[in-house]
């Protein structure tokens, strides 16, 4: 873990370098535009952590890996608070670019909304009902489904007909100069780094929490 | 080229990374607040098992069996 959060933390900061020193302003939206190396790494991070959430709650389900279920809780937490930070970076840079905070009629921001509510609404489910093979298995099968969502999400700007939300990945690769694209990968890299970190973080929180648990009944 | 950068897009920029730095923080905190609960709670535990009565097998005085 110890690894993980250095390796976090020397990208973090070559990202941050990068995208104030190195990288150009892009010609149209000029300084604004240094908000995509933040929201973007951001949105694919929070994917990454959903599908990460049903890969896990995939495994509890098929093959009944130990500690799966609560792998697949962490990786669904870590995707909401990448998710409600995609949403915020999101609205500042559509109120500086479109001079609008939220457009409903743009259909990537509606299913981004619809996927982070869904994920949201893991947390009521789990907690209301009580600990045990019978929650771990809803829990599962609620994540599994959550991840058809993701497609969905990242397909529809490319089948929207509005297109005010810009696309700059399509079939001819990256629509950006080198040196962003350069910054683009980094800054994805430390996203993923960091949340990777967060998890090990959290989930060792939750291991050491569950065993005390079993302690304090030992000793009961 | 070099373009200028205005006020406002400063704003925007600082407010959308300092937004990510916030809650970064604010769950770092969070995580350091629980790990300070569980090392409080090991704690109690250790006290409690160090305070336990011993197995009576272990408390029974040794006598020579022959």
């Amino acid at each position: 873990m110890a690894a993980v959060a250095a390796l976090a933390a020397a990208l973090v900061a070559a990202a941050l370098a990068l995208i104030f020193f190195y990288v150009p302003s892009d010609a149209d939206q000029g300084f604004s535009q240094r908000i995509f190396y933040i929201h973007v790494p951001v949105a694919l991070t929070a994917y990454a952590c959903f599908g990460w959430g049903a890969w896990k709650a995939l495994r509890h389900l098929w093959k009944r890996e130990p500690g799966a279920d609560l792998e697949s809780y962490v990786a669904i937490h870590q995707g909401v608070i990448f998710g409600s930070l995609t949403l915020i970076t999101g609205s500042l840079w559509a109120k500086i670019s479109w001079g609008h905070w939220w457009l409903w009629s743009e259909s990537q921001l509606v299913l981004f909304l619809v996927l982070f509510l869904f994920y949201g609404a893991y947390f009521m489910l789990r907690y209301s009902v009580d600990p045990g093979p019978a929650r771990a298995n809803m829990c599962a099968v609620y994540a599994v489904f959550g991840v058809i969502l993701i497609p969905i999400s990242f397909l529809a700007i490319r089948l929207a007909n509005q297109l005010i939300h810009p696309v700059v990945f399509n079939l001819d690769g990256p629509q950006m100069s080198g040196s962003m694209f350069f910054t683009f990968c980094v800054s994805l890299a430390a996203m993923l780094a960091l949340a990777a970190t967060l998890y090990h973080v959290e989930l060792t929180g939750k291991r050491l929490d569950a065993r005390l648990r079993e302690l304090r009944e030992l000793l009961a | 080229m070099i373009l200028a950068i205005t006020n406002a897009e400063a704003k925007y920029v600082a407010a959308a990374y300092g937004a990510v730095f916030l809650v970064v923080l604010l769950y770092v905190v969070i995580i350091a607040l629980k790990l300070e609960r569980l090392e409080r709670e090991l704690g109690e535990l250790t006290e409690r098992a160090a305070a336990r009565p011993q197995p009576e097998t272990e408390r029974r005085e040794k006598v020579p069996v022959a």
